[in-house]
């Protein structure tokens, strides 16, 4: 029976000898959720900045709703993910569920609430603050909002990296639709679960330093970046 | 004169409490300046006329359209350089780039803010932002320039650059419609005051004569409280 200490220790050679099953964990960590933050941004932040400076009936509730979204339990998304794209689903034809392409989708859909309601903050308090000068220069809603997202951009960045965050360390979605099959949908956290389940602490532990290294460099850069910003353009 | 504006019986009420209430007027003056005491609805007015409100009855006449600008007490300034904050606003009017950047560079040197053209807005002294705020509104060749309490929050030599800056303005041909807490200021702006209270009109009188005989008790209270 290993030690904890020796469990430490073997995780660290692994970490050190940048082994490749740790390698390509990784990398398939990385890849999906960059990919499904891409994905929430590309939809959420339009959808935020249009929640907070646009007029339409049912503004409120969609507030409401992506607010609520934000604390979707990643299971529960897995599962409706699973749905759709089982074989007797209605997107069934296109063979994706167990795939890398799956995950993408999954933590997509988990991710865009986050981003949205994180964005329709950040619009909100630029469009007060902005608000009559740019309707006075004679800027449409739409236009507004366009001009804020890209104002806001170095705050934005708090948004998608918040996503990010949500989505990489997440396990209940990847695990459901992705199946953790070994080489093909095994990411970091399912890894961790299931190397644990198993007892081999070393690649599970080797894995969580990845992990916190990862999303505690992440925040260090946006920090950096926020901080630059501010000194560059106020 | 000929009016550049008629307001008829103007009125805008929130909440069930009137802001601006049965206001009448007639604007012909080059630089009209609006005084009243503090919630008297003097923004209120000019954002009314501006088109960011919309009166709850009344109607506002203009004789012909005029294009107008607005300059507020706070610059609102992107996250961009000085000229490129200039260039947004002529982006929004539709004018094509080499218009945008020409007209850009004559109003930031009009502004005397040329060497500042490429620092990013926000960094600007808060009297460097409203004098960027000045030469976007220029640049739009406004026929009407609205002003609501420009210099409020500026020290005195800002005061007076932003002051010489409308002047020119006015000098170009636009119509000046402003508010402001400066008296002199406003003895050195109007043409004609216009003066209200609790948001009514009290009375609209050349600025010279508001000045030395005000018609009313109550503007010769107020120009007695606000004295220096």
């Amino acid at each position: 029976m290993t030690t904890l200490g020796d469990s430490f220790l073997t995780a660290w050679q692994l970490v050190a000898a940048a082994d490749t099953q740790l390698g390509s964990i990784v990398w398939l960590s990385l890849r999906v959720s960059l990919a499904a933050t891409l994905i929430a941004c590309v939809v959420g932040m339009p959808v935020g900045a249009l929640l907070a400076v646009g007029r339409f009936p049912g503004r409120r509730v969609l507030i409401v709703l992506f607010n609520g979204l934000m604390g979707l339990p990643p299971v529960v998304v897995g599962l409706l993910v699973y749905l759709l794209l089982s074989r007797a689903g209605p997107l069934g034809q296109f063979g994706l569920l167990f795939s890398p392409t799956a995950m993408i989708i999954a933590q997509a859909i988990l991710v865009t609430p986050i981003v949205t309601a994180l964005t329709r903050q950040v619009v909100a308090d630029e469009w007060s603050e902005y608000r009559e000068q740019l309707r006075s220069l004679g800027a449409s809603r739409a236009r507004a909002a366009a001009t804020l997202l890209w104002d806001g951009r170095f705050s934005l960045t708090t948004a998608g990296l918040a996503g990010f965050g949500r989505a990489i360390a997440e396990v209940g979605a990847v695990m459901i639709v992705g199946g953790n099959i070994d080489g093909v949908t095994r990411v970091m956290t399912t890894t961790i679960a299931l190397e644990t389940s198993k007892g081999d602490l070393p690649l599970a532990l080797a894995l969580g330093f990845v992990l916190i290294a990862v999303v505690l460099s992440i925040n260090a850069v946006a920090y950096a970046l926020r901080g630059w910003a501010e000194r560059r353009w106020g | 004169m000929a009016a550049w504006l008629e307001l008829d019986r103007l009125g805008l009420h929130e909440s069930g409490t009137h802001i601006v209430e049965d206001v009448t007027l007639s604007l012909s003056a080059p630089r009209t300046v609006v005084l009243g005491p503090n919630g008297a609805g003097k923004s209120t007015l000019l954002r009314l006329i501006h088109g960011l409100l919309h009166p709850s009855n009344g109607a506002l006449r203009w004789p012909r359209p005029l294009s107008q600008a607005m300059v507020f007490q706070r610059p609102a300034m992107l996250r961009t350089t000085a000229i490129a904050n200039v260039i947004y606003g002529l982006k929004l009017r539709g004018h094509g780039a080499n218009v945008r950047e020409r007209r850009a560079v004559a109003a930031l040197d009009h502004v005397g803010l040329a060497h500042l053209a490429q620092r990013p807005a926000r960094l600007l002294s808060g009297g460097e932002q409203q004098r960027v705020a000045l030469a976007r509104a220029w640049a739009l060749e406004p026929e009407l320039l609205i002003l609501d309490e420009p210099t409020a929050s500026l020290d005195p030599a800002s005061t007076r650059e932003v002051e010489r800056i409308v002047g020119e303005i006015a000098g170009a041909g636009a119509r000046i419609l402003m508010t402001t807490h400066n008296l002199g200021q406003a003895r050195r702006m109007a043409d004609e005051i216009v003066f209200i209270d609790r948001g009514r009109i009290v009375e609209q009188t050349p600025a010279e004569q508001f000045f030395s005989t005000p018609r009313t008790e109550a503007a010769q209270r107020f120009l007695q409280e606000e004295a220096p």
